[in-house]
């Protein structure tokens, strides 16, 4: 009897341990830098300090603009937006936020010492005042729609820690004070990073008591990590385990997919006569064939879209036929991914005076993009099926980039290179400013421009858009853009990448485009 | 007056480790100087041209590469290795934050490694016919030749994920012991580092095992053994005494090195297992180009090496009585 009451026990213990499961451990594929939200911009980083941290305005699962310390936001007038904030909010000192915080965070948040990628790319022409201590205005230099979509990317800090806001600070947890559903517990650098709930936040305690977050960088121990049950929910779920765990592991653990906001996609050399990776087929100089919209064109329809999204990335991707998948703002109802025809492409090389191609070589990261090397030689296969002599390179990215930007005496050192883009902001202003937009160091333009491509009436549109505030108005012009450049193929879109978390049976995610992995999108099912 | 031979012999090393660390320090340098460009991997895609700009002239990578080695050296020799590009933090202080995780997993498959290697590979070396001893030289190959990666995997596929026993990824509770402080003194810590140690230990293991075996086989045929057991030496003491002082120089010989290495390049284990040791660190600035971490470490590794090298010497002479710390010299 003695014996069946102490495996009993046991067995009570066992089970009131799963049943505590309000804690909840998160395995991340890479590791956040700092808790200092202002320290990096960097996604790993967004995503852990959303936790601690508010921003004014959030984003939502698909990147929806949603209010948070800031109640509601409108133009007042052409350079001023009004914002009025959240009364009664508290940060986790027990101080109150107002408008002082919004202006101390704004001021530090491009200014971090030592800041490898400073937040001053959102906050850079503006300026915030104070009108009230719960009403600021954002004043900016001309008309300028992406306020509220810029401003959501600063989190608030407390202006109570003024002299102390050392980056160091934030990491120890002596700065660490936001008004966000957690609070800082501990930062063990490689290790984890611990959070409890914030019972008084001003959205609902949070559903979770306890989080910790593991950075497990290595796909299989990250996945491991999940079926042991040392974690709860894992982001990244690499492409070849994808298919594993949906039918071996069913009865362990659930996935969770959605499409992201990054585009796989090609830049071409547009704007050398003699472009360094295209020679003839007899291997002499000719003259840059990229430069010919029909070779573009060609190139587009070679490539079959449905068959790298099956074939190489297993599925987990969506084919696409523009710079933003459906569903974002500012995207073309109109434009499909193209379909593949192989005969067509080579006719229109004919046409275009290559009937029997020419040599080309591909550029691309090895460690950047989902399956990026095999996309490259996947996409190097098929344009050799209409008749090209065609090269694949693949390199580290700490080397491709910086040949791919100004690796050639300052200019982009490749003719044919594969990247990818994920849209910050959320919608197709972004892609179309730094990818599709002139090459314009001083406007800030066209800053990913690698393939150079320039087109004044584009450039027009893109600019038009970014100074008009209203949003109907802003959503043709950006799709008149799109459609203008996919038409020129300024850039040949490839695949929209979907992002996969997988979470032990019991727990569900609400996938995000932004690829953010935050505990207030985990639920229990 | 006599000097002491110990304190010319130290001398005379640490001028030698000196221009082997100034050596090293303009090899490691200039390689990681010459590979690729950290600000394109540190700046966020969004960021204009001006910002670019910024990150270049804040990491001082606008100046000349000569430049840039001038001012690490300057700093080096206060002891000022660089800030990390990525962490904002002295590169010094980041690498010395990791480096217990990492001591105490070396130092416990250091411990499983002797534990179970020398006993193993002494018997195998006493009975090298039995089928034991053949099952422990074949095991032992098997521990060569395995890929660390693969037995790590393996090891958490099996004790992680199917029988559930042990954790599979991170360090446990760290505890306090006389002012130390280690994950080897709370229990979930003991947990957590089974099998990064293990895994760990396996090669080193094996390493030990086939030099125990080794030694144990040219020693037993010596005539000293053969006049203790005549002397009616029990089979204990003969092995205790005669034969395990005989075979330990070679092992400890290759344990310091290898000690070295453990610490040093942990990397893959380090990798597997999320351990935030040094070796993670080094992997991920590797990846990210985190160039004064990458320095720094190298930097720090080099030391430690000519340090456990002196070490090593030191010890020989307290092993064994004719190798004096003076015949160093040549």
């Amino acid at each position: 009897m003695k014996r069946i009451l102490a495996a009993t026990s046991i067995a009570m213990g066992l089970l009131s341990s799963a049943a505590w499961a309000d804690d909840l451990t998160i395995g991340l594929s890479s590791e956040p830098t700092a808790i200092d939200p202002h320290y990096h911009n960097l996604t790993p980083n967004h995503s852990l300090t959303r936790h601690i941290f508010d921003p004014l305005i959030g984003q939502d699962e698909v990147q929806g603009l949603y209010p948070a310390l800031a109640v509601s936001w409108k133009p007042i007038d052409d350079t001023t937006w009004e914002v009025k904030l959240r009364e009664g909010v508290k940060f986790h000192d027990g101080t109150d936020f107002n408008a002082d915080d919004v202006v101390f965070s704004f001021e530090r948040a491009p200014n971090v010492p030592n800041s490898p990628s400073s937040m001053s790319t959102y906050t850079s022409g503006k300026t915030i005042v104070k009108v009230d201590d719960y009403t600021i205005h954002v004043k900016t230099e001309g008309p300028y729609p992406l306020v509220p979509n810029e401003i959501s990317q600063i989190a608030i800090i407390s202006d109570s820690i003024k002299d102390t806001s050392t980056t160091a600070d934030f990491n120890s947890g002596k700065a660490a004070i936001g008004t966000g559903p957690f609070k800082f517990k501990a930062f063990v650098p490689g290790d984890k990073i611990e959070m409890a709930a914030n019972a008084d936040y001003w959205g609902g305690a949070p559903g979770w008591d306890n989080l910790t977050f593991k950075p497990i960088p290595s796909d299989p121990a990250r996945v491991a990590a999940l079926l042991s049950g040392d974690v709860d929910i894992i982001n990244d779920v690499p492409t070849s385990d994808v298919e594993t765990l949906k039918t071996k592991a069913a009865d362990q653990v659930s996935l969770w997919q959605g499409s992201s906001n990054r585009v796989i996609y090609l830049h071409l050399d547009q704007f050398r006569e003699n472009s360094p990776f295209v020679k003839g087929v007899d291997g002499s100089d000719i003259k840059n064939p990229l430069l010919d919209v029909r070779v573009r064109k060609a190139l587009s329809m070679a490539i079959n879209r449905p068959g790298i999204v099956d074939r190489v990335m297993e599925g987990v991707a969506l084919p696409a036929g523009q710079l933003l998948p459906k569903g974002f703002f500012g995207v073309s109802e109109k434009l499909q991914p193209l379909d593949y025809d192989a005969k067509g492409a080579k006719a229109l090389l004919a046409e275009a005076g290559y009937p029997d191609g020419f040599e080309l070589t591909i550029h691309g990261p090895n460690d950047r993009y989902l399956n990026d090397a095999k996309i490259a030689e996947a996409v190097g296969q098929m344009l050799t099926r209409i008749g090209l002599k065609m090269h694949v390179e693949t390199m580290p990215r700490s080397v491709f980039f910086t040949r791919a930007s100004s690796g050639a005496e300052g200019l982009p050192e490749f003719s044919l290179i594969l990247a990818g883009w994920g849209a910050g902001s959320g919608e197709a202003s972004s892609p179309l400013k730094s990818l599709v937009h002139t090459y314009d160091k001083a406007g800030g333009f066209g800053s990913s421009n690698r393939g150079r491509h320039s087109d004044p009436e584009v450039d027009a549109l893109i600019e038009k858009a970014l100074a008009t505030v209203d949003d109907d108005k802003r959503r043709a012009l950006l799709v008149e853009a799109t459609e203008k450049s996919i038409e020129n193929v300024a850039i040949i879109p490839l695949h929209f990448q979907v992002n996969t978390w997988a979470t032990r049976k019991g727990l569900a995610y609400e996938p995000r485009t932004d690829e953010y992995t935050i505990a207030m999108g985990v639920s229990k099912n | 007056m006599q000097t002491d031979p110990m304190l010319a012999f130290l001398i005379r090393r640490t001028g030698q480790s000196a221009i082997v660390v100034l050596l090293m320090a303009t090899i490691v340098f200039f390689g990681v100087n010459v590979v690729g460009d950290p600000v394109h991997m540190l700046v966020s895609p969004d960021a204009d041209q001006a910002e670019i700009e910024r990150v270049i002239r804040q990491f001082g990578l606008d100046r000349p590469v000569i430049e840039q080695y001038g001012l690490f050296l300057k700093g080096a020799i206060q002891g000022d290795l660089g800030t990390s590009f990525i962490f904002g933090q002295p590169a010094v202080q980041l690498i010395l934050q990791r480096f217990p995780a990492t001591l105490e997993l070396a130092v416990s498959a250091l411990v499983i490694a002797l534990v179970f290697g020398i006993p193993l590979g002494v018997y195998a070396g006493i009975r090298p016919d039995t089928r034991s001893a053949r099952a422990i030289m074949a095991a032992s190959i098997f521990g060569f030749s395995l890929p660390t990666f693969w037995v790590g995997i393996m090891l958490i596929m099996f004790f992680s994920v199917q029988l559930q026993w042990l954790p599979s990824t991170g360090r446990g509770d760290v505890g306090s012991f006389l002012g130390i402080e280690s994950s080897l003194f709370t229990l979930d810590g003991l947990r957590h580092i089974i099998l990064p140690a293990s895994n760990l230990a396996l090669l080193k293991m094996s390493m030990i095992i086939r030099l125990t075996r080794a030694g144990a086989r040219e020693v037993m045929q010596q005539d000293y053994i053969k006049f203790a057991r005549a002397k009616g030496l029990s089979f204990g003491r003969i092995v205790r005494v005669h034969l395990l002082k005989n075979i330990m120089i070679p092992v400890v010989t290759v344990l310091g090195l290898e000690f070295g290495s453990l610490i040093a390049f942990s990397v893959v284990t380090e990798s597997i297992y999320a351990w935030p040791g040094m070796g993670k660190l080094l992997i991920d600035s590797v990846l990210q180009l985190d160039r004064p971490v990458i320095v720094a470490y190298l930097m720090i590794v080099v030391f430690l090496f000519v340090l456990i090298n002196l070490i090593v010497d030191v010890i020989y002479s307290a092993l064994d009585p004719r190798v004096s710390l003076t015949g160093a010299k040549s």
